[in-house]
């Protein structure tokens, strides 16, 4: 299979607000535009990744994610994972994996109490095996946007051993030259994205869709997807 | 008949939003304030006769989307109960 044959599908929720560079982004990677499915839809067709973008869906009511997450589309979301479909959750997509349960953890208010909108250093951890860390090297360093009032992992310490044991712990906030402290939100063991216990859905609060171009920054967010796009289609 | 729900967060969790307000009351001198913890109520009018069957209804809303069980803890009042 070709990058082109790829099938994406990008759920929408009202105050969803990263779906459409999400699509150019995967659009650009893949020559091919992804579908972009409303959450009142009850079925998805067939997909070979479901991307849930970022953005404030439900104006964050109740908690993050947490109306979301029950939206009709979710029931097609889940079954297409319980198929071992591949699954990212970006940000308020993250946020969302966790209320549905796709994901372990939660995401609780920034510790600062300040919303934080920069580059971050993520060092890419040894995973269990996955599309999302195929193409990379473990140990490498990637610098991502984050854009967040509640990013701040956290899970009980034993939830946090048992994932670390798993690897399923695919991010952590690292040392780079970005402004402000390495860990910009006090999420539990600096852990800024996870792996579902399969390997197969990931949420991470960095937005790689911000990190496509020069003229964004830089384009390690484009590597990131590029490489979980071709060991998807591999 | 009504139920009030009220969410708290477990134990061990941090309220970044409860120490904010502690700090703002100690600079406003009530210097007596420590722990802050700050919660959600959430009032809900429900056709409902039997306060049984309510609470056990109530208890799945819970469960199913009112507190998130990882770090939330939830209790369920019915006025009209006894």
């Amino acid at each position: 299979m070709t990058l082109s044959a790829l099938r994406v599908a990008i759920i929408v929720f009202p105050g969803s607000n990263c779906d459409r560079d999400m699509m150019l982004a995967i659009e650009q990677l893949t020559s091919r535009r992804p579908a972009l499915v409303w959450h009142k839809e009850a079925s998805l067709d067939a997909a070979d990744l479901v991307i849930i973008p970022g953005g404030f869906s439900f104006g964050d009511y109740l908690r993050c994610g947490a109306l979301a997450g029950r939206s009709p589309i979710m029931n097609a979301v889940l079954d297409h994972a319980a198929r071992g479909g591949a699954v990212m959750g970006i940000c308020n997509g993250f946020q969302i994996l966790t209320e549905t349960g796709m994901v372990p953890g939660v995401l609780i208010r920034n510790a600062g109490l300040k919303f934080s909108c920069r580059n971050v250093g993520l060092q890419l951890c040894e995973t269990l095996a996955s599309p999302f860390t195929a193409g990379l090297d473990f140990g490498e360093n990637l610098t991502i946007p984050i854009a967040h009032n509640e990013g701040n992992y956290f899970a009980d310490a034993d939830e946090l051993d048992r994932i670390e044991g798993n690897g399923q712990v695919v991010f952590r906030y690292a040392t780079s030259d970005a402004v402000g402290p390495v860990n910009p939100n006090g999420a539990s063991r600096d852990i800024a994205g996870v792996l579902s216990s399969n390997g197969r859905i990931l949420g991470m609060m960095p937005h790689p869709e911000r990190a496509m171009y020069k003229l964004h920054g830089g384009t390690d967010g484009a590597k990131f997807l590029l490489k979980s796009l071709e060991a998807l289609v591999s | 008949m009504q139920a009030i729900v009220n969410i708290s967060l477990k134990e061990g969790v941090l309220d970044p939003q409860g120490q904010a307000i502690s700090h703002s009351l100690n600079d406003l001198g009530f210097n007596e304030v420590g722990d802050v913890q700050v919660g959600k109520q959430i009032l809900l009018e429900i056709d409902e006769t039997d306060p049984a069957r309510l609470r056990q209804r109530v208890a799945r809303m819970c469960e199913t989307l009112l507190s998130n069980t990882v770090i939330e803890d939830y209790s369920i009042d019915i006025p009209d109960e006894q």
